[in-house]
């Protein structure tokens, strides 16, 4: 990883200026539920709510802000940031697809519906379309839905038992 | 448990049996502690005593019986009974394995690695690994970041120990390093590019086992085993840091810490690691020099002292003073005291930046030593940047910090800690007293009213805060507490009123009270009597009435005195000025009539005396420039062409035999007269000493001054102090003499407070510590 060298743009940056109440809120509400020599627990939720706020991902810019609202070193927020790969660091597509490629959902013929949606929206795993439109997820692990295997993610929402036909229609659905 | 106690383990103690030896450790230690302290040796990477455990290398796994599998020995606790196996085949194999992963990712480039021959990989891969590599697929490559002007990275090296995040995270206290990224893209670094800007940034080169942090200022100039490790000490801050030169031929190409448990533990300041780079600076003097008709001429060292001795002896004692470096070694400060007695003259001095002398007895060894400071309960800083003052010492409060020490700060500024204060009391330098004042309110309140009636008087005047009142008692309850008065508290203009309160509220509270002493060697000089004779004139006094000749002994003016414009005044209209110096730039030529080229303290002889008050005595460990002599051999030679008494010794040992009993003898701490209260200003100049500009050798070490630490030249102002001014960050402001500053606004300088600091070109000549500054828009 090449440090993005960004130190200066986010060195004195403002939580309450670049989070917004909604953020904030989010945060405290986390921060509520552990003890208060704990305030690093929330961090998970606070870049969630961050990287929500502005549409998919985050930047080094939130990162920081959710840190120092948080009052930890910005550093334990990078290191978090960089190592759930549910968190997104560069700008996606307005829509979050991910399908489960792990063993249940490969079985069952996950490989076919990631070839499908490729070729359907003509790009790879781990990019977005042109139009900013979708996002396909670079990799998706198990996510305890292996009874509707082969099974995919659209922005939170849950879609099982997974053929091509339906993955067009939830597909052509999303705005 | 089958395993019986033995009858005569004490009851802290339990019995093991390392590889079939008995030994009996400390209940809940390491098993790795306790085969380090047997001696045994397990491999290790992550494992370091002085950090955190993160049991993440498995490089030392054992095998302990009735335990299904190998267990690391960092973070498994001894058990009465436990038998552990180190060499067995189990553990041999686990180790092996774990070796084998580290190696995958790890590069083949021991050859044009610095590291190589210094290496635990390349170690413990000898000892433990295998000889032949299985893996055939690709090596991975990490890009590497730019830390800075002190430590050069190669993160491809890297086997993920995190030592370095750690020692940055939990000594340092910066957390500027971190664990980015995960599985085989895991890499440690900055993530957002920056450099790192601790003042122990030095250490993660040394706790690194690898070569992914190596010394920036040594990169590509040696191999290990072509220097010569020499024992040496640290001579820029008091604390005297022990440490090793490494030199090749003489000359010293990097310096690494020495263990010492009661002075630097195993870290080392920057400030101490990367000064070497001053000794071969382009302006050594290495020649003595005599100026002859305005002109400089090189000349022997027979013809200089002739000079030297021939001007001196012609001007009666009184008009001849010597102005002492305070880093200057206890052998040095004897014979100077001796000549200068030789000459009958009483002023000699080595308090340069002091500017309040009444009750400045001269370096008075820590109450508190250094090494229980980590164990204080609460802790109250009077004048103090403690972190740019002695970084280590600060390291030891953060230490206490971290054990839940509480600590209060009365500043003239707010200052940058690495910990949180427990509570912050900010007053410009002509209200400090006032604010201090207010602490020993809280502290009288408690009971024994101050015995002194100036500093009664001005008691009754003031009102305690809760504030106060809240720090006071967490001195009073503390099991140990400690009243540090740090150098923007000793060379406050009104030091005598902050030393004299300090003493108080320390009394009151049954706190101990440690004295920052002056330079490296305030408290050595002070016992071997480099301290104005009776009636002799103090540093101060010497410079507002002008002697006729001096004696500057490793000072540099303007920069080593605290009142640089003095300085150079009372200088440069002097009939004669003997300079005794390891540089010889322009500015000292303009005022010097002879320079008399002498060692740096690693480069001679040297005893230095810590604030612990013990004598560390270091034996030369690089080779001196040139003609350059040590500074006892030139004075031993100008004492013998003057005749004077005490100079009939032959040997350096003879000489610490005569100084040794006043070096043991502590000081009787003087209770003084407080100096007149001085009028406030407006507007006063708040002057520090930047951490890499403290003495001649620092001023001239480029990485060090190239390290974000090392700030540019401003005039930092409070918002509201500018606006009054029509100054804005950015302006450039003009000051009474003329000159012209950048201005920044800086919200950790309190209202009335101009923080210039000192030691710069730009502003050593400016008015002292304390004095009005009148700002104009340039």
């Amino acid at each position: 990883m090449k440090a993005t060298g960004n130190f200066d743009k986010v060195k004195d940056v403002d939580p309450q200026a670049v989070l917004t109440e909604q953020t904030r809120r989010h945060i405290e509400h986390w921060l509520a539920k552990f003890p208060p020599d704990r305030r690093r627990s929330a961090v998970i939720q606070g870049l969630m709510a961050a990287q929500e706020q502005n549409g998919g991902s985050l930047t080094d810019e939130l990162i920081a802000a959710v840190a120092k609202y948080i009052g930890i070193p910005p550093l334990w927020a990078y290191e978090v940031a960089t190592f759930y790969s549910m968190f997104e660091l560069a700008p996606v597509g307005r829509h979050n697809v991910a399908i489960c490629t792990n063993i249940s959902c490969w079985l069952n013929g996950a490989d076919g519906i990631v070839r499908h949606c490729e070729k359907k929206l003509g790009i790879k795993l781990g990019e977005s379309t042109p139009d900013g439109r979708i996002y396909l997820k670079k990799e998706e692990e198990c996510l305890a839905a292996c009874c509707g295997a082969p099974m995919m993610v659209v922005d939170g929402h849950y879609h099982e038992k997974l053929t091509p036909e339906q993955v067009d229609r939830i597909l052509d659905e999303l705005e | 448990m089958s395993a019986q106690p033995t009858q005569n383990a004490a009851p802290d103690l339990v019995n093991i049996e390392v590889d079939g030896k008995p030994i009996q450790v400390p209940k809940g230690s390491m098993i790795i502690e306790a085969t380090d302290k047997a001696g045994i040796p397990i491999p290790r990477f992550c494992y370091h005593r002085k950090l955190p455990i993160a049991a993440s290398c498995r490089q030392c796994l054992v095998e302990v019986e009735k335990m299904p599998k190998p267990t690391p020995a960092c973070a498994t606790p001894v058990m009465e009974g436990m038998k552990v196996f180190t060499r067995s085949e189990k553990a041999l194999k686990a180790q092996r394995n774990v070796m084998e992963f580290l190696l995958i990712n790890h590069p083949l480039d021991c050859p044009i690695c610095d590291q190589g021959g210094e290496c635990e990989l390349q170690d413990l891969a000898m000892g433990y690994g295998r000889s032949v590599s299985r893996f055939t697929e690709r090596k991975r490559v990490v890009a590497d970041e730019d830390i800075g002007p002190l430590v050069a990275t190669e993160m491809t090296r890297c086997i993920h120990c995190t030592r370095c995040v750690r020692f940055v995270g939990e000594i340092a206290g910066t957390h500027e390093l971190g664990s980015m990224d995960r599985g085989d893209r895991h890499v440690i670094g900055t993530y957002i590019g920056k450099s790192i800007d601790s003042e122990l940034s030095g250490n993660i080169i040394d706790v690194c086992p690898v070569g992914a942090l190596t010394d920036k200022v040594f990169r590509f100039k040696a191999r290990a085993w072509e220097m010569v490790a020499r024992p040496s000490g640290a001579y820029h801050d008091a604390l005297g840091s022990n440490l090793w030169l490494h030199t090749r031929r003489g000359e010293v190409l990097r310096v690494v810490p020495r263990d010492n448990e009661a002075v630097n533990e195993c870290w080392l300041s920057d400030r101490d690691r990367y000064s070497h780079q001053g000794l071969g600076a382009a302006d050594r003097a290495t020649k003595p020099m005599v100026r002859r008709d305005g002109r400089w001429l090189e000349t022997d060292w027979e013809d200089a002292l002739g000079t030297v001795a021939a001007r001196l002896g012609a001007f009666t004692g009184a008009d001849i003073g010597a102005l002492v470096q305070p880093s200057t070694s206890s052998e040095e400060g004897a014979l100077i005291a001796r000549l200068m007695r030789a000459l009958g003259s009483v002023h000699f001095d080595h308090r340069l930046r002091t500017l309040d002398f009444a009750g400045a007895a001269g370096g008075v060894a820590f109450e508190l030593p250094v090494a229980q400071m980590e164990r204080v309960g609460a802790a109250l800083l009077v004048g103090s940047d403690l972190r740019h003052e002695v970084p280590l010492l600060n390291h030891r409060l953060r230490q206490a910090w971290k054990r839940g020490a509480k600590v209060y700060a009365v500043n003239p500024a707010r200052f940058d800690f690495n910990y949180e204060l427990a509570g912050q009391f900010i007053a410009p330098p002509q209200k400090l007293v006032d604010e201090l004042l207010v602490l020993a309110k809280a502290a009288a309140e408690l009971g024994a009213a101050p015995a002194d009636r100036a500093l009664a008087d001005a008691l009754a005047a003031v009102q305690a805060s809760d504030a106060a009142r809240a720090a006071v008692k967490a001195l009073k309850d503390a099991s140990s507490a400690l009243v540090l008065l740090g150098d923007a508290g000793a060379r406050h203009p009104e030091a005598s009123w902050l030393r004299a309160i300090a003493r108080y509220i320390a009394t009151a509270t049954g706190s101990a009270l440690n004295v920052l002493p002056d330079g490296a060697n305030g408290v050595g000089l002070a016992r071997v009597g480099v301290l104005p004779g009776q009636g002799g004139l103090d540093a101060q006094a010497m410079l507002a009435q002008p002697r006729r000749a001096y004696l500057l002994y490793g000072a540099e003016p303007p920069h080593d005195f605290a009142d640089g414009a003095a300085a150079g005044l009372a200088l440069q209209q002097a009939e004669f000025v003997v300079a005794f110096s390891a540089y010889a730039d322009e500015a000292l030529k303009r005022i010097a009539h002879v320079i008399l080229p002498i060692g740096l303290t690693p480069e001679i002889d040297a005893t230095l005396v810590n604030v612990d008050g013990t004598a560390q005595a270091f034996a030369a460990g690089a080779r001196l420039p040139g003609d350059a002599r040590p500074g006892w051999k030139v004075l031993r030679a100008l004492g013998g062409l003057l005749k004077a008494p005490g100079f009939e010794f032959v040997t350096l040992a003879e000489l610490r035999a005569e100084i040794a009993p006043a070096l043991a003898r502590a000081p009787q701490a003087i209770a003084p007269p407080l100096a007149a209260r001085r009028a406030g200003a407006a507007l006063a100049r708040l002057a520090t000493v930047p951490i890499y500009r403290a003495d001649a050798v620092l001023r001239r070490c480029a990485a060090l001054n190239a390290h974000p630490l090392a700030r540019s030249v401003a005039v930092r102002l409070n918002a509201a102090d500018a606006a009054a001014r029509g100054l804005a960050d950015g302006d450039r402001a003009r000051l009474a003499d003329g000159s012209t500053l950048p201005v920044a606004i800086d919200a950790s300088v309190p209202a009335g407070a101009a923080w210039i600091e000192a030691a710069h070109a730009e502003t050593a000549a400016l008015p002292p510590y304390g004095a009005a500054i009148e700002l104009t828009k340039a």
